[in-house]
C-alpha cells in the first residue's frame, strides 16, 4: 500500500518544476503550459485526499480545476494570438509596453 | 514491492520526467507532448486512487481537448525554437541546492507526520463501482450552484475568444 | 511453471492479449481485401484476382511491399514526431480493442475463469472515448512534423475535423447510457436482453434510431472514411497528412485507419445493436438457433468446396476446397456440448460487426466526398444540435418513465 505522503511529494516536485518553467521560459506558450503544469500538480494532491479521507468533495473540486482549466485556456491562447498578430514575437519580454 | 508500488514508481517517474521534457526542451512542440505525458501518467495515478472517472475525464478533456488547443495553436503560429536564456549564476549554484534542501525537509515531515498512519485507504484499492453515481448525486444537489456557474464561465470563455481572435477585417 | 501459478491472472491476460491481437491483425489485412472487392463489385469490375485464388493473398503481397519498400524521411522533419506519430495511431488504436467484450460466457484458460474480454472495467465507454481522444496527436503531429505544405494542410483539416465530430459521437452516446444506467459494457448489454411482442429483439437501435444515426455518421467522419475523407483523398491534397510517409510507417497508418474502423464497428455494436445477443427469443421453440454457427460454418464449407471445384484458376481449385473442408472441421467443432454455448455470443457478435463493416464499405463504394467547409457545417450546424435533440428527447422520456 502506497502512502499518501508519496502523493503528496510527487505533487510537490511537479509544482516547482511548473514554478521553475513559469519563471525561467520566454515563449508565452510554454508559460501557459508550464501554468497547467502547475495545476495538474494540484490536482494530483487533491484527488490524493479525496483518497485519504474518504470523501467525494476532492474529486469535485478536480472536475471543477479541470473546467476552469479548460476555460482559462481558451482565452489565454485567443489573447496570445491576438498579442502575436500585434507583436509579430512570441517572446513575453516583447510585450512590454501598456498599449498593444 | 508489489504491483501497485511498481506502477506508482513508473508513474512518477513518468511524470517528473516530462515536466523536466517540459522544461529543457527547445520546441515549443515538444513541451506540449511532455504535458500529454504527464497528464497521461497522472491519470493512471487517479486510477491507482480509485478515482477511474475523474482518470477517463482527466484524459478525455485535459490531454485530449485542452492539450490539442495549445498544440493547434503552436502550429497556428509557428511558435519557433526557444531563445536560450542566460540563468543567472545565483538561480543555479544557490538556487537550485536550496530548492533541493526545502524539498527533502518537507518531504521528512510529511513522511513523520503522515508515514505511520494506517494506509490501508491508499494504494491499489479496487475503484469504487459506485463513483459515477455518487460523484453526480453530490455534483447535482451540493454543488449545483458552482456547476451552473461553470456552464456560464464556458459560454463567456466561449465568446471571448471568439471575439478576441477576430480579424478586424 | 512457478511464475503461472504465482501470477495466474497476468499469465492469462497476455495469453488473451496475443489471442486478440493475432486475430485482429488478421481481421485488418482481410478487411483491406474485403473493402477492395466489394467497391470494386460496386464498380462492375473484379477487383483483386491474380494474386493467390481470388486475390486472397493480396494483403499478404501488400504487406512485404511494404516492408521491402524504401524508408524515406524527409530531412527537415521533426525526427521525434515523425516517428512517433504512427506509433501513436496504431497503438492507440489496438488499446482499445482491450475493452471490448465478445461474449458473455465465462471460460477457463489454464484452469483460470476469465471472461471473454482483456480488460472489464466499470467505466469501460469514457475509457474507450478517452483513449481514442489522443488519436488525434497521431494524425496534427505527422502532419506537422513531415515539414511540408499539404501535410500540414492535411492534418490540421483532419484533426479539426475529428475534434469537430468527437463532440457529436460522444453526445449521441449519452442517450444509451441515460437508458442503460451505467458505463460498464456487459450492463449496457444485458439491458437490451428481452423482447417486445414477442419478436422484436430490445436492441437500442429501435428507441435510439436518431441516435444511431448520429453515433454511425460521426463515427465515419471520426474514422476519416469516405464521404468526409477530404483530408487524405489522393486528388485534394495529394495523400493529406501521411504524404511523407513511406513503407512502414505509411503502413501503420493504414492498419490504425481500419483498426479504427472496426474498434468503432464493435462499439455500435455493443451500444445499439446489442451486442452477443442473438435476435431471436430464447425460449424452448427457438432452440434451433443453438445450431446456427454450426450450420452456417458448414454451408459455408460445403459452398467453398463446390466453388472451387467448379473455380477456373488452378490455385482456387486447390485452396478453396481445403479451406472449405477446414470450415466443416470448425462447424463440427461447434456442435460439440462443450464450445456450443460459449460460441453463440462470439458469433452473434461477429456478425454484427460484419455488417456494420460491410455498411462501411457499401458507404465508401456509393457516396461522393464533401467539401471540407461542407464537412465543418454539416457536423457543427447540423449533427451537433441533432444529437442534443436526442439527448434531450431521451433524458425527458426517461425521467416521465420513472415517475
Amino acid at each position: 500500500m502506497i502512502p499518501i505522503s508519496y502523493y503528496l511529494i510527487l505533487s510537490a516536485v511537479l509544482f516547482g518544476l511548473g514554478v521553475i518553467g513559469f519563471v525561467f521560459k520566454r515563449n508565452i506558450i510554454t508559460i501557459f503550459m508550464a501554468i497547467e503544469l502547475m495545476l495538474n500538480a494540484v490536482n494530483l494532491a487533491f484527488v490524493a485526499f479525496s483518497r485519504e479521507f474518504n470523501q467525494l468533495d476532492g474529486l469535485i473540486f478536480v472536475f471543477f480545476v479541470i473546467v476552469v482549466a479548460a476555460a482559462e485556456a481558451a482565452v489565454g491562447l485567443a489573447i496570445v494570438m491576438v498579442i502575436a498578430r500585434n507583436r509579430k514575437s512570441l517572446n513575453v519580454e516583447d510585450v512590454n509596453l501598456m498599449k498593444l | 514491492m508489489n504491483i501497485a508500488m511498481l506502477v506508482f514508481i513508473a508513474c512518477g517517474v513518468m511524470a517528473i520526467v516530462g515536466a523536466l521534457a517540459l522544461i529543457l526542451a527547445r520546441e515549443p512542440v515538444h513541451s506540449a507532448l511532455a504535458l500529454v505525458l504527464v497528464m497521461i501518467s497522472l491519470a493512471i495515478l487517479y486510477l491507482l486512487l480509485g478515482a477511474a472517472f475523474i482518470a477517463a475525464i482527466q484524459i478525455l478533456v485535459y490531454a485530449g481537448a485542452i492539450m490539442v488547443l495549445f498544440v493547434f495553436v503552436i502550429m497556428l503560429l509557428n511558435a519557433g525554437e526557444e531563445v536560450r536564456t542566460n540563468v543567472s549564476r545565483l538561480a543555479k549554484w544557490v538556487g537550485l541546492p536550496l530548492g533541493t534542501f526545502f524539498l527533502l525537509e518537507m518531504a521528512y515531515s510529511l513522511f513523520r507526520e503522515y508515514g505511520s498512519r494506517a494506509v490501508a485507504t491508499s494504494g491499489a484499492a479496487a475503484p469504487d463501482p459506485n463513483l459515477t453515481q455518487q460523484l453526480s448525486m453530490k455534483l447535482f444537489t451540493e454543488f449545483v450552484l458552482p456547476f451552473e456557474l461553470t456552464s456560464i464561465l464556458i459560454l463567456i470563455a466561449v465568446l471571448g475568444a471568439l471575439v478576441l481572435a477576430k480579424r478586424e477585417s | 511453471m512457478e511464475f503461472v501459478t504465482h501470477h495466474p491472472v497476468l499469465v492469462v491476460s497476455l495469453i488473451k492479449i496475443a489471442i486478440a491481437l493475432f486475430v485482429v491483425m488478421t481481421a485488418l489485412a482481410y478487411l483491406t481485401w474485403f473493402e477492395r472487392k466489394v467497391v470494386a463489385r460496386i464498380q462492375s469490375r473484379w477487383g483483386p484476382y491474380w494474386v493467390g485464388p481470388h486475390g486472397l493473398l493480396q494483403p499478404l503481397a501488400d504487406g512485404i511491399k511494404f516492408l521491402f519498400k524504401e524508408d524515406i524521411v524527409p530531412p527537415a522533419a521533426d525526427k521525434i514526431s515523425y516517428v512517433l506519430a504512427p506509433f501513436l495511431a496504431l497503438a492507440l488504436a489496438l488499446t482499445t480493442l482491450a475493452l471490448i467484450p465478445i461474449g458473455p460466457a465465462t471460460i477457463s484458460i489454464l484452469g483460470q475463469p476469465t471472461q471473454l474480454v482483456i480488460s472489464h472495467s466499470n467505466v469501460a465507454l469514457i475509457l474507450l472515448f478517452a483513449i481514442s481522444s489522443i488519436g488525434i496527436y497521431a494524425v496534427v503531429l505527422a502532419g506537422w512534423s513531415s515539414n511540408s505544405k499539404y501535410p500540414l494542410m492535411g492534418g490540421l483539416r483532419s484533426s479539426a475535423q475529428m475534434i469537430s465530430y468527437e463532440v457529436s459521437l460522444t453526445l449521441s452516446v449519452v442517450g444509451v447510457l441515460l437508458i442503460a444506467g451505467s458505463f460498464d459494457f456487459y450492463d449496457i448489454v444485458d439491458g437490451q436482453s428481452g423482447h417486445w411482442f414477442h419478436f422484436l429483439p430490445k436492441w437500442l437501435i429501435f428507441p435510439q434510431i436518431l441516435g444511431f444515426i448520429c453515433y454511425l455518421t460521426a463515427a465515419i467522419a471520426e474514422t476519416n472514411r469516405v464521404p468526409f475523407d477530404l483530408p487524405e483523398a489522393e486528388t485534394e491534397l495529394v495523400a493529406g497528412f501521411h504524404t511523407e510517409y513511406s513503407s512502414f510507417k505509411f503502413a501503420m497508418f493504414f492498419m490504425a485507419e481500419y483498426a479504427n474502423m472496426i474498434t468503432v464497428s464493435c462499439l455500435a455494436t455493443l451500444l445499439f445493436l446489442g451486442g452477443w445477443l442473438s435476435p431471436f427469443p430464447e425460449t424452448g421453440a427457438w432452440r434451433w438457433q443453438l445450431y446456427l454457427p454450426a450450420a452456417g460454418l458448414i454451408i459455408a464449407g460445403i459452398g467453398l468446396i463446390v466453388g472451387g471445384l467448379r473455380g477456373v484458376q488452378l490455385s482456387a481449385k486447390v485452396v478453396f476446397p481445403v479451406l472449405g473442408i477446414v470450415c466443416l472441421g470448425v462447424g463440427y467443432l461447434c456442435t460439440l456440448p462443450g464450445v456450443m454455448p460459449v460460441i453463440q455470443g462470439p458469433f452473434w457478435f461477429t456478425a454484427k460487426v460484419f455488417f456494420l463493416l460491410f455498411f462501411y464499405v457499401w458507404a465508401r463504394g456509393t457516396l461522393p466526398r464533401f467539401r471540407y467547409d461542407q464537412l465543418m457545417s454539416f457536423g457543427w450546424k447540423f449533427l451537433l444540435p441533432l444529437s442534443l435533440i436526442n439527448l434531450v428527447i431521451t433524458s425527458l422520456v426517461v425521467v416521465l418513465r420513472l415517475r
